[in-house]
């Protein structure tokens, strides 16, 4: 039978599919186990097997025949399970041949699982006889552990490839190990602290074997409980620096940082522990080491090891900004004398640091707080501070995070510079106009987010924000002054109205600061190509300084409304726009005395009559009325003007229905004499007395005679639905109702 | 028992017995022509007692000069065949010449014989003994019968038995240390001891044990000596590296081993040695070669 089964195994060894056969091999020597088995209970003297198949010559058969009897031996408990494993563990030296032992000793691993004198099992000896189990795993560990480093040594150096697949391949067989271990129940805290975790380390950091230390160091992260992580973390760190430089730390320490930040999201109470231990200083001590001692290890590692740290830190120590920001500035450390980092990968990295406190905190005031940001940031190239910038300001706008005072927004602005500035150093390749107009816009967005309820306060934050966006170039100006204008004015109204300040202090912020610094930041805009801007923004400016009585700056603003408007806005159709709105908002205007208000007033309706086009012209005449009649005001209220406007107005719609009329048609000027009824109409009612009964009659009566010729739907419905309003306020009655009835139609 | 069978019917048939025969462990000796057959046991300071039976065939009388018995013990050298070399002999006379006619029964007794030789059988040289006993005859020729028996001695556990232990090596290439725990082993020992690698510069492929024996016969110029391995036992597979130590424990039970014998009647020498072989990748041997004395040890069971 033993020589039978001898011949089997060694013929199976030489082919070539050794993993195969082996499986093959385990199955027969199940078989014989079971035999064996049987031949003790037929009363044969398993002391006298366990020597007997110690005779065979060849050591192969021999060793794998002495596991198998040494089984049955513990089973039959002839004798302590201890002394046995520990015989079969030392004879299985003999295998020096690196597949070959690996796999005799994972036999052995595989017999021997169920039948470690663990506590709790059957074969537990009299005392301590755990750390027997636990010297056993450990040394059959090292020792394959040793062959299985060999491995890459052995053999031509041109197989390297090849041989590391297959090494790839067989670390289960090694880590197999570890598992026992972790499975075992004597192993407790003290044990893995006192025997267990410095074996193996020692092992892993002798071994001076690239693929090796990966794997083990990482399975020892990954069998044994978080618990012992944490109370271990200084050794386990320890060995961290002393592993061949080319073994890729980062990632295992990556993955403890995130084992131990779940273990901590997972199970609130051990918070405590962490703290107990002091895992971030450990943790932040030992990355500083790994790195220190592995001198080339590229920026990437470096980087995520800070990026893992910091989330760990983050996750186990929400409330420590002082640790976060140690992180960073440990990488601050790392990344300075580097200069700019090229690796669009680590580069990625550090987006995802800086990322981490935005997402954890969903606050990006916090992250202002930490005083190394900024810094790290400094080390990315424009394009990725852009980006960097992009992803801040998506957080404050996602979370709706008010930024309330000076030095933070400060702060922000800094960081965010990439997007306020042209950074330094020219880039070759231009950045994509949408992408542009995107970053723009979300700065723009920013600006909102940026809140005082105190003036004071408001009014710093602005002048930083006008401070930086005023460096920000041609381009950016068009997108970021009007937030900053309409904020400004926003500050503006909250202003306690001059003279209502009942502790008579005098207020450090005035409106006439205020608008004074309006003014500064729009004269940027006429620099830039975008006149139109400005003088919106003027107008704005205007509206703000009449709510405030501020005479002459309002005028001041209109002026430069003007200036612009003479000076910039060429084109026709900007003119009309451009043109309505002043008229618009001097409308508005109650501020201005008589002589100012003239002067504009009469500015404006210059500008109407020089418009291009008749039917413009005609439009802007009529809107001009406006400017002589406000309802609340008596000062303004200018009938003669008035009418003149109008009739100006109808003047040009005439000149512009002959032009039409020897040309295209009239149907235009048809509309632009509806649209003069309804002036008529509105000032009519308001009862300006100039405007009389006749004047309307006779403009409807002018209407319905150019009615008669083919016309445009448009004016149609347009007379109609006027006719209709005028049927509709006589049927209303009261005051206005009688007036209306005075038209006849 | 044994029948002299051959061209001539002897006159009669002798068979010997002897006194305890029954109980007495008998164990297998190979004859010259590679038979197997199993003899008495006995070891020196016995004594040797037991009963000739002299038997004529049908109702033929042998006529005599005498009847003895003799044991001898005998060396025969395989070069020199056929000629004993007797460093023992007693003999016990049994009979005064006359007739037998029918069967007879011998008693006869060597007590306390000194037989301090073991039986040996070697490749040059036999060590044997004998019981002979003659019917010597005038004119027709003695009738001679054989019978071997075999001796052991067991000796106690010597009082001093220091391990082996040596460092060995070839400069820069290879250097080990081995220890076997003892230097005297009895025959169903077992051998314990490691291997220290403390520096490999070589690819080995394997590594083993022999037991060789080496006996040498003769003396002086005609001194011949014959080496043969009885045991090759591998102790390592693969290569090991630098302070690799690999166990070695080797049961002699399986192996055909006799003591050592030092120098029999000045007529051979029966040495046993430890031989360590590795063997490296272009199959090149280093051996380091070691004597161990092994002795007899008397067996609790027998």
């Amino acid at each position: 039978m033993l020589s039978s089964i001898r011949l089997r195994c060694s013929a199976s060894y030489g082919l070539r599919s050794y993993h195969l056969t082996n499986m093959r091999a385990f199955d027969e020597l199940r078989k014989l186990e079971i035999f064996f088995m049987e031949e003790t209970r037929r009363g044969c003297s398993v002391i006298e097997l366990y020597e007997l198949v110690q005779h065979a010559g060849n050591i192969l058969p021999r060793l794998y025949l002495l596991c198998t009897a040494g089984s049955v031996y513990i089973k039959t408990k002839e004798a302590p399970a201890k002394e046995i494993l520990k015989d079969l563990v030392e004879m299985c030296r003999g295998i020096q041949h690196p597949l070959r032992g690996l796999f005799l000793r994972s036999y052995l691993a595989q017999i021997s699982r169920d039948k470690l004198p663990d506590i709790g099992s059957e074969y537990e000896g009299d005392a301590d006889t755990v750390t027997d189990a636990v010297e056993f795993v450990l040394l059959n560990f090292t020792e394959m552990n040793k062959l299985w480093v060999r491995m890459q040594h052995q053999g031509p150096a041109r197989d390297k490839e090849r041989r590391e697949k297959e090494r790839g391949e067989l670390r289960d067989l090694v880590g197999k190990n570890l598992h026992v271990l972790s499975q075992l129940e004597g192993v407790d805290l003290d044990m893995y602290r006192d025997t267990v975790l410095p074996r193996v380390l020692e092992q892993i950091v002798n071994c001076r074997d690239e693929i090796a230390q990966y794997y083990l160091i990482d399975c020892i992260i990954q069998v044994f409980p978080d618990e012992y992580h944490l109370q271990t973390l200084d050794v386990l760190l320890g060995a961290c620096p002393q592993l061949q430089p080319s073994v890729d730390i980062m990632t295992v320490l990556s993955r403890l940082m995130e084992r131990l930040s779940n273990y901590a999201a997972l199970n609130a109470e051990v918070l405590p522990y962490f703290l107990q231990v002091e895992a971030f200083s450990k943790l932040n001590n030992a990355i500083g080491k790994v790195i220190e001692a592995q001198e080339d290890m590229p920026i990437l590692s470096a980087v995520t090891l800070y990026s893992s740290l910091l989330k760990f830190t983050l996750h186990v120590h929400p409330d420590r900004l002082d640790y976060a920001d140690q992180v960073l500035g440990s990488c601050v450390k790392q990344l300075s004398g580097k200069g700019k980092i090229n690796d669009t990968r680590a580069t990625r990295e550090i987006v995802s640091l800086l990322s981490a406190p935005l997402e954890k905190y969903n606050d990006v005031v916090i992250a202002l707080k930490l005083t190394n940001y900024p810094l790290v940031v400094e080390y990315l190239d424009n394009e990725t501070k852009r980006i960097m910038a992009t992803v801040i300001i998506r957080s404050i706008m996602k979370n709706n995070t008010l930024i309330t005072t000076a030095e933070k927004v400060e702060a922000l602005l800094e960081l965010i510079k990439g997007l306020i500035n042209d950074l330094d150093e020219p880039q070759g390749l231009e950045v994509d106009e949408d992408d542009f107009e995107e970053e723009q816009n979300s700065v723009a967005r920013l600006v909102h987010m940026l809140y005082n309820d105190d003036t004071e306060e408001m009014f710093k934050i602005i002048s930083i924000l006008k401070k930086h966006f005023l460096t920000g170039g041609p381009k950016r100006l068009k997108f970021t002054i009007p937030p900053l204008v309409v904020s400004t004015l926003k500050l503006i109204r909250r202003l306690p109205v001059e003279g209502d300040n009942p502790f008579g202090k005098e207020a450090s912020v005035t409106a006439t600061k205020i608008f004074q610094f309006l003014n500064q930041i729009i004269e940027a805009l006429p620099n830039v190509p975008s006149p139109d801007l400005a003088f919106r923004l003027y107008l704005q400016c205007a509206e703000a300084a009449n709510k405030c009585d501020e005479e002459p700056i309002a005028y001041e603003f209109f002026t430069q409304a003007y200036i612009l408007y003479e000076e910039e806005i060429s084109d026709s159709k900007a003119q009309v726009t451009a043109l309505q709105l002043i008229i618009g908002t001097l409308q508005r205007m109650h501020v201005f005395g008589v002589e100012n208000r003239d002067t504009l007033t009469h500015k404006a309706t210059g500008y109407s009559a020089k418009l291009l086009k008749k039917p413009d012209q005609c439009r802007a005449v009529y809107a001009c009325s406006h400017l002589f009649w406000l309802e609340d005001h008596e000062t303004i209220q200018d009938g003669d003007r008035v009418l003149l406007c109008l009739k100006r107005a109808l003047k040009i719609a005439n000149s512009a229905q002959q032009m039409g009329s020897n040309g295209q048609g009239s149907a235009g000027s048809v509309t632009l004499f509806i649209e003069i009824l309804n002036k008529y109409l509105y000032f009519y009612e308001k009862g300006i007395p100039q405007i009389t009964v006749e004047s309307v009659e006779s403009l409807i009566q002018l209407i319905k005679n150019e009615e008669s010729m083919p016309s445009d739907p448009y004016a149609e419905s347009l007379f109609a639905s006027t006719l209709q309003f005028m049927e509709f306020q006589k049927q209303k009655g009261g005051a206005i109702g009688d007036r209306y009835e005075e038209i006849k139609v | 028992m044994n029948f002299l069978l051959g061209a001539f019917k002897p006159a009669c048939n002798i068979s010997i017995t002897f006194t305890d025969g029954k109980n007495r462990k008998q164990v297998p000796i190979k004859k010259d022509n590679g038979q197997i057959v199993m003899n008495p046991l006995f070891q020196s300071q016995e004594t040797i007692a037991g009963k000739i039976h002299i038997d004529p065939y049908q109702g033929k009388k042998v006529e005599h000069n005498g009847v003895k018995v003799e044991l001898l013990g005998q060396i025969e050298m395989y070069f020199d065949r056929g000629n004993f070399y007797d460093f023992t002999s007693l003999v016990r006379e049994l009979d005064v010449p006359g007739e037998i006619y029918e069967r007879k029964t011998y008693p006869f007794e060597f007590s306390s014989v000194e037989m301090p030789y073991e039986t040996y059988n070697g490749v040059n040289v036999r060590l044997r003994y004998v019981l002979k006993v003659t019917v010597t005859r005038g004119y027709a020729g003695s009738i001679v019968e054989y019978q071997d028996f075999v001796v052991r001695n067991y000796v106690p556990p010597p009082p001093i038995n220091n391990s082996i232990k040596m460092e060995v090596g070839i400069e820069d290439c290879l250097h080990i240390e081995f220890e076997y725990n003892k230097s005297k082993y009895h025959l169903k020992d077992v051998i314990l001891g490691k291997i220290y690698f403390l520096l490999v510069r070589i690819k080995i492929k394997n590594m083993d044990l022999e037991i060789r024996r080496r006996e040498s016969t003769g003396a002086g110029a005609n001194t011949h000596v014959e080496t043969e391995t009885l045991a090759k036992f591998e102790l390592m597979d693969g290569a090991p590296v630098r302070g690799e130590s690999i166990p070695v424990r080797v049961f002699l039970t399986p192996y055909d081993l006799t003591p050592t014998h030092t120098n029999i009647n000045n007529k051979f020498s029966v040495k046993y040695y430890l031989n360590l072989v590795l063997v490296d990748e272009e199959d090149r041997r280093y051996f380091k070669q070691q004597e161990i004395t092994l002795y007899r040890l008397k067996e609790e069971t027998s």
